[in-house]
């Protein structure tokens, strides 16, 4: 190239940043690394995506048969309980780690430096997101129809209480597995503890792990401060509508679960915008 | 090109950590095309310095223009003139060689042929493969793919060939050529001299966050004016003479000797010797 057409190309660089490629084809780019980085990668797909189903599995084969009462099997609130947990893992816990992991290793510095627009950066996590809670909840309906009898629901108002349940209980984790993601000193030390930790704790309380009318009721208060155990409600009502009966007030509480899960997204957005950073604590 | 005729121009440059001195007022001129090395110890505050060009690092005092903007507050037509080569980048293993360089070119608004560029680096045999199972040189050699794909104007390599072996060390400097005959203004840190030697049109010395020395590498630290020794066999012994006009004192001996003078040698201090003089007189 000589001096002059690199200073000419220089020019057009500056006087048409219309021709830098933008949002929606990066973001696409980005969600396709996204999902095939997050599919080939074993131990994202062990403890991610088939931990949920590995553990209805078993659980169900050990309590499954159980009644719980007014004919409902604690196999059926385990099928709902870890859908909610499931969509919880494959954005709070898979974010949490998998960004924690990125800021280490410098790929978040590295996209910095280039001309990739920010934003998408996070369209290819949402997509990524979506495409594995939705993998996630497909394999658990799977399963649970398979062995638990788990019907699904046919009336319209149900799969549109279990698609606002989804959509805020994804976006709200994502990006509060965003903002944790900033927390470990270090990802490969220390990001299982901080990340994993009060996941875990929470689906012993939010009725994942046990089901929630077996929960004492001053843990199944601090459950409901946090989002998971009202998306875990929100898919009993949507896949064991007749446990009714079992519930604390024997009530759905739609209106809470949306306001709870919005209030949630409201704050992980605060998070987000406050704290996330391109580069390490140690590397600013 | 900017209005000031320099592709990189600082003056005054400053950044501290806490209260220890990083960098310690810098001024520093990258003209166009020119390939300027960046040489120091560990802890010289190479890398601050470039990653503050690069816009990555806020700065505590001083101006700076880099391709004509302050890299505090650049946007993304900015970067895409840019090219970088981080230290030490070790993500997305379970990508291939290809799928990650053809990624990155889709960021920009005119980047090269993902193909090429995997040429050129020499890793077309790899292009097929999983990141994880490349070398460490090879690891290298894809990072400055991602610095390249965009077609940059000024490229920013961060001690790039440490880890290579020395075969893999000579690949990559003629891949550094290559670029800087097209056109490509080129900043290198180093701690490799010959790296410097061999590359670098102009050559700063940093130390403890200062400009020890600045010049091309013939130059450096008034290598070129310093005085050569000339030295030969005398009988039973060894002389020397250290003289400015070494070819005359050559020319004088060969006469009085009727031809060939017995162990003559010519030397000047080496890049070495001036570079160890001013690291080691600074700390």
């Amino acid at each position: 190239m000589t001096a002059a057409t690199s200073s000419r190309a220089a020019i057009a660089a500056r006087t048409s940043p219309a021709r830098l490629p933008g949002v929606g084809r990066t973001g696409w780019s980005r969600a396709r690394v996204e999902l095939k980085t997050f599919f080939r990668e074993r131990e994202a797909v062990v403890f991610i995506f088939a931990m949920p189903a590995v553990t209805l599995v078993l659980a169900g084969a050990i309590f499954g048969r159980l009644h719980a009462g007014h004919g409902v099997t604690v196999g059926n609130l385990y099928v709902a309980g870890l859908i909610g947990g499931g969509v919880m893992a494959t954005s709070y816990q898979n974010l949490g780690m998998s960004i924690a992991v990125e800021r280490e290793r410098f790929t978040l510095k590295r996209l910095r430096g280039t001309p990739m627009p920010p934003a998408a950066y996070f369209a290819g996590k949402i997509i990524q997101v979506i495409v594995a809670a939705l993998a996630e909840t497909a394999l658990l309906l799977v399963i649970g129809a398979a062995f638990y009898h788990l019907r699904l629901p046919a009336s319209p108002a149900a799969w549109w209480t279990f698609a606002w349940v989804f959509v805020l209980g994804v976006a709200a984790c994502s990006l509060l597995g965003i903002a944790a993601s900033s927390l470990p000193r270090s990802a490969a030390r220390n990001a299982v503890a901080v990340v994993t930790l009060p996941f875990l704790v929470l689906q012993f309380i939010s009725g994942v792990y046990v089901p929630f009318f077996l929960v004492p009721p001053w843990l199944r208060d601090v459950a409901s401060v946090f989002p998971l155990e009202w998306m875990c409600r929100g898919m009993r009502s949507v896949f064991v509508p007749q446990a009714v009966t079992l519930e604390p007030g024997r009530s759905w509480q739609h209106g809470q679960t949306a306001l709870v899960l919005s209030a949630w997204l409201a704050a992980g957005l605060i998070l987000c915008l406050t704290t996330f950073r391109w580069q390490g604590r140690q590397d600013r | 090109m900017n209005a000031t005729g320099w592709a990189i121009r600082a003056r005054g440059l400053r950044k501290s950590y806490g209260g220890r001195t990083a960098v310690g007022g810098i001024d520093m001129e990258v003209a166009p095309g020119e390939v300027f090395a960046l040489l120091g110890p560990n802890g010289a505050g190479k890398t601050t310095t470039v990653e503050i060009l690069e816009g990555y690092r806020d700065r505590d005092g001083g101006e700076v223009s880099v391709l004509g903007a302050d890299p505090r507050r650049v946007g993304r037509a900015w970067r895409a003139r840019i090219g970088i080569v981080l230290q030490l980048a070790t993500d997305t293993p379970e990508l291939t060689v290809a799928e990650m360089v053809g990624h990155f070119a889709g960021f920009y608004p005119r980047p090269r042929r993902p193909a090429e560029v995997i040429d050129l680096v020499g890793l077309r045999a790899k292009a097929r493969s999983r990141i994880r199972t490349l070398s460490g040189g090879q690891l290298r050699r894809l990072d400055v793919a991602l610095g390249l794909i965009g077609g940059p104007e000024l490229l920013f390599l961060d001690e790039p060939t440490t880890g290579f072996d020395p075969a893999a060390r000579r690949a990559f400097w003629e891949v550094i050529r290559a670029l800087s005959g097209g056109g490509v203004t080129v900043v290198l840190t180093t701690h490799y001299l010959d790296e410097a030697a061999a590359l670098a049109d102009r050559v700063a010395v940093l130390c403890g966050g200062v400009i020890a020395a600045a010049g091309s590498p013939a130059e450096l630290g008034g290598r070129a004016a310093a005085k050569a020794v000339v030295s030969w066999q005398d009988g039973g012994g060894r002389r020397s003479q250290a003289t400015a006009e070494p070819a005359r004192v050559v020319a004088d001996l060969a006469t009085r000797y009727g031809g060939e003078v017995p162990g003559l040698t010519v030397t000047r201090p080496s890049l070495e010797d001036v570079y160890l003089e001013l690291i080691g007189g600074r700390q």
